[in-house]
């Protein structure tokens, strides 16, 4: 997964980038079945790798498919990035560690969601739909928003509208 | 194992915010910021993983299942992930057309000049 990133950061044709990113999803979406989170893999391998990678050629299909060569060297970058890599590990030191079942994430709320009070044996399903259910409300009016947004860029301009 | 999985999660995180903050390439950049979200997703999945545990659906026969709060709110994500996405590059298709051109240094050199 990092080598497939590693060979994207250098690549200039776009398309093999988007084609690296999608591979990059499927990745993803493995390590996500085997850290057990299913729900989550299923949506990944198709959210992540289908509808982005068709959106993304959609969007190149339009667009010029050649990157053009940097003109700045990229030192400030570099060099910023490697900053928050340090002050993020020095924070991750102070996690609790892999798998620990006493950490705090273990102990809140989820031995009551496990105790399957609305009767839905995918735990997940009973969470997302009854415990948490306005999560997805806001979420349907992101996703509303978005398509609205969407839709108010790319519609066809009428001849009387159109810019000079 | 310890704090390995941390680790992978940063350096594809810092990977994103590289791609993000040094190509001026958009739709590069907003692939980049697709790469730090997924990020994101290890990083609220990796410590709900109980070893030993199965997936969070109930069965005879399983006591210790992984956390299931983070799978939730991660489904969220990445919904909202592939709308921000679409909403991105619709603005990028936009500038395309208005300026002929993605490059962020192009773009800036023709708003200087006019």
């Amino acid at each position: 997964m990092a080598l497939t990133v590693l060979v994207m950061i250098p690549t200039r044709n776009l398309f093999a980038v988007i084609v690296l990113s999608g591979i990059y999803s499927f990745l993803m979406a493995t390590a996500l079945v085997a850290l057990d989170a299913v729900d989550v893999a299923m949506t990944e391998a198709s959210v992540g790798a289908g509808i982005s990678t068709v959106l993304l050629l959609g969007a190149l299909y339009l667009c010029k498919g050649e990157e053009a060569k940097p003109v700045h060297k990229p030192w400030l970058p570099l060099a910023v990035s490697i900053s928050v890599a340090a002050l993020l590990v020095y924070g991750a030191l102070g996690l609790p560690e892999f798998a620990d079942p006493s950490a705090p994430i273990h102990q809140h709320v989820v031995p009551r969601y496990l105790q399957n009070e609305v009767d839905v044996p995918n735990v997940v399903t009973a969470v997302l739909a009854s415990f948490r259910g306005y999560d997805t409300l806001g979420e349907t009016t992101v996703v509303f928003t978005a398509g609205a947004g969407i839709i108010a860029l790319l519609r066809r301009r009428k001849p009387r509208d159109a810019q000079p | 194992m310890g704090h390995f999985a941390y680790i992978v999660t940063i350096f594809l995180m810092v990977a994103g915010l590289f791609i993000v903050i040094a190509r001026g390439n958009l739709i590069k950049k907003l692939i980049g910021l697709g790469i730090f979200q997924t990020s994101v997703y290890l990083l609220y999945v990796a410590p709900g993983k109980l070893l030993g545990g199965t997936a969070p659906i109930l069965a005879a026969g399983y006591t210790v299942y992984s956390n299931p709060l983070p799978h939730v709110l991660i489904l969220t994500a990445i919904v909202v992930g592939v709308a921000t996405l679409a909403l991105g590059l619709a603005l990028v298709v936009r500038i395309r057309e208005a300026y002929g051109s993605i490059e962020e240094d192009e773009i800036l050199g023709k708003e200087g000049g006019a």
